[in-house]
């Protein structure tokens, strides 16, 4: 059973449709590397993913579940544009909530350990507010992994981190995929996203005009997917 | 048991951030107070006539009052995209609308709370006489206004023009409630208890909170994430 699966997704705004019968799987384990230009529909593919908003036509598919059954959700981890944290709480308080709400078993724990993971322990009882930019970041990565989410949608994940947010996202990114986890990610860094990704796949207004496996070729040149099956 | 948890959890997190900044609450309690003022300036305080439509102006008070309040509701979501993380965690959207509301209940009831007193001094009225069942048609009718403004909030949170369109889609669907509010009011103020003849407001203001409180919660999946 595929882990993601997309099967024939429209999606409207107005009269405007951003996704045109969309055809995209992931299987568990594999990690699928969203192209394309801006306004090429990969942001609403994978808020679409995520059960943010329901598709015009056709079914997203979690494990063969809709995104909406809350037991599905529990399974989904999501990293948007925004960092997704309160400002008036503090890192600590934020975690807890989302722990609590994710049904954990000891969630302020569970906080505590994702706050060391992301070198944010000494800052625990700091309010969000007064949080540097990388800072907060982390702090939205570590919301997003919290639960131990099975499939990781990240939306564009490595656009304005800092140094330290980049490298503490892609060893969690590594240990997500060695651990046999999926992940779905949009982006603009090819070198980035192609060093992680098994699948690419590319979307043109709304419609995929690629889907496969990375190559050793897509590694060494990152333009590769567009010079070959990219708009003139 | 579960389900209470979320929405207790929803509730002490609207309210922690609420009483951290306290941008709404006390923008809505200023607005009460300087309101009341106001209407004490316009209206004759000796006037029997003014006695008489003391529910009618304690109510338009905490309607607009409360609408300031109301609006934060949602749009706190905004900053940050916190409205996505809400909607991705595995919790119902009842759950999230139920701790959404009672967190506004509770804020609604302290500023009305603290202007009561003062719309006595204001009006040189004794409002305690009916005490108890002015709390009452108080909690009802704040429970009712909260209940529309919530699910009202969730709808037009991504509306530019969400603070003007609040009170526009509101106020209509809470006619009934504020009409069954003000009459109950002027008369316990005026120190009529309710009866047999004038419980029909009560029934209504009753009917009112559970009927949309049903459909809102029927509704509010609709609502975040569209038919």
């Amino acid at each position: 059973m595929n882990a993601v699966a997309a099967e024939g997704v429209w999606k409207f705004y107005g009269d405007f449709p951003a996704l045109r019968n969309v055809e995209l799987t992931a299987a568990p384990g594999a990690c699928l590397a969203l192209i394309g230009r801006n306004g090429a529909g990969k942001t609403t593919l994978l808020r679409t993913i995520a059960g943010f908003s329901r598709p015009g036509k056709g079914e997203i598919k979690i494990f063969g579940n809709s995104p909406r059954d809350a037991e599905t959700r529990r399974l989904m981890g999501y990293i948007g544009h925004g960092i997704s944290v309160y400002d008036e709480l503090s890192a600590l308080e934020n975690l807890t909530l989302f722990g609590k709400l994710y049904g954990l078993p000891e969630p302020r724990k569970t906080a505590l350990e994702w706050l060391e993971r992301t070198g944010l322990e000494r800052v625990k009882d700091g309010l969000v507010r007064e949080f540097s930019r990388g800072m907060r970041q982390r702090l939205a990565v570590a919301r997003a992994f919290l639960h131990g989410p099975k499939v990781l949608l990240l939306d564009e994940p490595f656009t304005a981190l800092d140094d330290r947010a980049i490298a503490v996202l892609q060893r969690l990114l590594r240990e997500a995929l060695a651990e046999g986890k999926t992940i779905v990610m949009s982006t603009h860094q090819l070198r980035e996203a192609l060093e992680l990704a098994t699948h690419v796949a590319l979307l043109n207004r709304g419609q995929v005009a690629f889907h496969g496996e990375r190559t050793a070729a897509m590694v060494s040149d990152p333009g590769w997917v567009y010079a070959h099956y990219g708009e003139a | 048991m579960a389900y209470v948890r979320q929405v207790l959890v929803v509730m002490v997190k609207d309210l922690r951030a609420e009483l951290r900044t306290k941008e709404a609450v006390n923008a809505s309690l200023s607005f009460a107070l300087v309101v009341l003022l106001l209407f004490s300036f316009a209206f004759d305080p000796s006037e029997e006539t003014t006695r008489e439509i003391s529910g009618g102006l304690l109510w338009i008070v905490f309607a607009f009052a409360g609408t300031l309040l109301l609006n934060r509701s949602f749009a706190r979501e905004l900053g940050n995209d916190c409205l996505d993380a809400l909607i991705a965690a595995p919790i119902p959207g009842s759950a999230l609308f139920l701790g959404k509301a009672l967190a506004n209940y509770l804020l609604v009831m302290a500023v009305e709370l603290i202007a009561l007193p003062l719309f006595g001094v204001f009006y040189n009225v004794r409002w305690t006489s009916q005490f108890w069942q002015l709390m009452l048609v108080v909690a009802l009718g704040t429970w009712g206004m909260t209940v529309t403004g919530t699910i009202f909030s969730a709808l037009t949170v991504n509306i530019r023009l969400r603070e003007v369109m609040l009170p526009i889609l509101n106020f209509p669907i809470l006619i009934p409630a504020l009409l069954g509010a003000m009459q109950l009011t002027s008369a316990l103020i005026a120190g009529k208890p309710i009866t047999a003849d004038n419980d029909a407001w009560l029934k209504m203001l009753i009917g009112f909170d559970v009927m949309y409180t049903a459909v809102s919660v029927f509704l509010v999946e609709t609502v975040l994430v569209g038919g």
